[in-house]
């Protein structure tokens, strides 16, 4: 019996993991193509929180869960056009400087629209309670999330290696100057990009919001989790932003299972452990814009 | 010391202290002493709160609190015939909170501190006034810790200590008969406050003849609880038992309907803003609760009305418990005449009775400096009875009853190892 909890333990772990994948992922993106370390990225997540739930008082859950990262996208596009790009070529600590600050802007401006005590926000009543399977116990909205999950990921991993826009994004990642020379340019794709990334971490709110407190804060306590697993993963690897994700839902799974008061410190653990042996992450390519 | 008092050269705070007075003078001749005049005259207090974190969203409500019985005060002419200035600001974590306190004493001349809702928090606040010998007025923090082994004659308590909180439901869940023989599983936040409630709780279970299956400590920023949901699953308890606090509680409530786990719970601390947030259809269970919107006093009656009309939202708990705090601090000052720690700590050792808007007046027992007043357990409506998505839980009546001394659910002076 001990060892069937333990196992439930890994794969709620790694269902957990799937989750802050769409937080990581567009996050890795974003750094790998661009260089710029989107400290902001907490509040495209918190905003699809609250933008699907008025979408979802209004219209109903699952127009809520797909229009919110939509609208979220649109704003990032504006975001990148306008902010974002005059700092791919700066000194890195301006991009900082400013993700940091528009990530303070952001949860103030939602304090100052929607109020700082936190929202309820719910989801349908088909998609609540347990499932199970022979002796394992699942949420149901967690095997929904999962499976949104699996099919964004496919999607974007689809757009990355089998289409031309995939192509030129991997080579700028590597050598933006040689795509300049093709005659490329750059820009409309870190565009494109970006939207991507911050509509995933509005999806991640819209579909965590049901099970998690939506407040103001919320992007920032989300985004702790995000960087780790990019630092973990490594830059540049679609699979390594993958394997560390799982890897944190696992390990923090385990050790819950284990040492429960160790659980939150574990990832940091793990990413000290990484770091040690693979600085440049599990799967982390040489980047040479970066070293 | 004599002969430092008759020394030819001024000491440096004496000269000073010239100085501010020939500029005071100065400032008076070019003519704006009004300014000069309403800065010395109003009397201010340092008022510490979070407003950021998982105990964010209730510091809100505090400041709110607060800041309507300012005005009242001020709109009826102040105390003393000076109106009340009231610093409020983040306290952060227990460190930034105990170094703003001191800054706020020395440099911003409050008088008094007063706030907190973190029960670590408020203990730096009880040592800095204490080192400081000023008056502080902890409103929000429940530990009992803090009114027991820790407590100084500085400090005044103003919300119900866990003890009272684990009473008030317990006298619920016993007379439901879900105590005696009955196998619980608790989770707890993991600090101060949150050890301090496990250890009252685990008081109350071996009391009552229930079990304690096992406990989970659980951080406060956690966001995830399914971990310690599947580990509520293995152990198969009769009852769930929530020892969190802030945030956590409505995160817990919305994942443990998520998961759909068919054990009841209950739990020893819930503010009704984390309540109204985790939903009607995640809320269950018996909460015990200091204050509730739906009393029916005149006073309760017409604080709703006004802070309903103000901010466009229901007043929750601690709203109310600042409100009234406030007012409490105007009284003592304007009855002893005085903002002077000392007069004002002797008027609340005395016994004073304060009118808390609710049935029964309240007072600070002298020995532990704890305000004994009536507390309410509650519950969640039935379904369909709601009318409104802040309409669904359903409040019990005073407890302790009215004919009952308001000190039967507090620890006892055998219980209670405070010596000041």
């Amino acid at each position: 019996m001990a060892f069937v909890f333990l196992l439930e333990q890994v794969v709620n772990g790694l269902v957990l993991g799937g989750y802050y994948l769409l937080l990581a992922l567009g996050l890795s993106l974003i750094f790998s193509v661009g260089g710029v370390v989107n400290l902001a990225h907490g509040a495209f997540y918190a905003l699809g929180a609250y933008v699907s739930l008025e979408l979802t008082r209004r219209l109903g859950f699952a127009p809520g869960v797909v229009i919110a990262p939509v609208l979220v996208g649109v704003l990032g596009i504006a975001f990148e056009r306008f902010l974002l790009r005059r700092f791919y070529t700066s000194d890195p600590i301006l991009s900082l400087l400013l993700t940091f600050g528009l990530a303070m802007v952001a949860e103030q401006a939602i304090r100052m629209l929607w109020g700082a005590a936190p929202l309820p926000s719910t989801m349908p009543s088909e998609l609540r309670g347990q499932l199970m399977l022979g002796e394992f116990m699942f949420s149901r909205y967690r095997l929904l999330l999962l499976a949104v999950v699996l099919t964004v990921m496919t999607g974007i991993w689809l757009l990355l290696h089998k289409t031309a826009f995939g192509r030129v994004v991997r080579a700028g990642v590597q050598r933006p100057d040689m795509v300049a020379a093709l005659g490329i340019r750059l820009a409309p794709y870190m565009t494109t990009i970006v939207a991507l990334g911050v509509s995933m971490a509005a999806l991640g709110g819209a579909l965590f919001g049901p099970i998690a407190v939506v407040h103001p804060a919320m992007g920032t306590e989300i985004m702790t989790v995000a960087f780790v697993i990019v630092v973990i993963g490594g830059l540049g690897s679609f699979w390594g932003v993958v394997l560390a994700a799982l890897l944190v839902g696992l390990v923090r799974g385990v050790t819950i299972h284990f040492v429960p008061a160790a659980g939150e410190a574990s990832m940091y653990v793990l990413m000290f452990l990484v770091l040690m042996f693979r600085p440049r992450g599990l799967l982390g390519e040489r980047i040479e814009k970066f070293e | 010391m004599q002969d430092n008092d008759h020394r030819a050269v001024p000491s440096p705070r004496r000269r000073s202290m010239l100085q501010a007075g020939a500029l005071t003078a100065g400032a008076s001749a070019i003519g704006f002493p009004a300014l000069v005049h309403s800065q010395a005259d109003k009397i201010r207090i340092g008022h510490l709160t979070p407003l950021t974190g998982f105990l964010g969203a209730l510091g809100e409500y505090a400041v709110l609190g607060i800041r309507m019985a300012t005005e009242e005060i001020n709109a009826a002419g102040g105390v003393l015939g000076r109106p009340l200035d009231v610093l409020s600001e983040d306290s952060v974590n227990p460190s930034v909170a105990s170094s703003k306190a001191q800054r706020m004493l020395e440099r911003d001349g409050a008088v008094v501190l007063m706030g907190e809702i973190s029960s670590a928090s408020a203990l730096t606040l009880a040592q800095v006034a204490a080192r400081n010998k000023r008056l502080f007025m902890s409103i929000g923090a429940r530990s009992d810790e803090l009114r027991g082994k820790n407590c100084n004659r500085f400090t005044f308590y103003v919300d119900i200590p866990n003890t009272v909180m684990v009473n008030a439901v317990g006298q619920a869940l016993l007379r439901d008969n879900m105590v005696q023989g009955k196998k619980f599983f608790s989770l707890t936040a993991d600090y101060l406050f949150g050890h301090d409630l496990l250890r009252v709780a685990k008081k109350f279970f071996a009391a009552n003849q229930a079990q304690l299956l096992g406990d989970e400590l659980v951080a406060t920023d956690v966001t995830d609880f399914s971990p310690y949901l599947l580990k509520i699953r293995q152990a198969r308890p009769d009852v769930v038992c929530s020892n969190l606090a802030g945030n956590q509680v409505t995160t817990f409530l919305k994942q443990y309907a998520e998961f759909g786990l068919p054990y009841p719970f209950i739990g020893f601390n819930l503010n009704t803003a984390d309540a109204w947030a985790a939903g009607a259809e995640n809320f269950g269970g018996v909460w015990p609760t200091v204050w509730h919107h739906e009393l029916d006093t005149p006073g309760t009656k017409a604080f709703v009305a006004a802070f309903t009309q103000k901010h466009g939202k229901l007043p929750e708990n601690h709203a109310w418990i600042e409100y009234v705090s406030l007012k409490i601090m105007a009284q003592a000052m304007n009855e002893t005449k005085s903002t002077d720690s000392d007069k004002l700590i002797a008027f609340f050792e005395k016994g004073t009775e304060f009118d808390l808007l609710k049935a029964r007046k309240g007072y600070f027992r002298s020995w532990d400096h704890q305000l004994m007043q009536e507390a309410y357990p509650f519950t969640a409506k039935p379904k369909g009875k709601a009318k409104d998505r802040f309409d669904f839980l359903a409040f019990g009546a005073a407890v302790p009853g009215p004919k009952e001394s308001l000190e039967v659910l507090a620890t006892t002076k055998q219980e209670n190892t405070c010596s000041m």
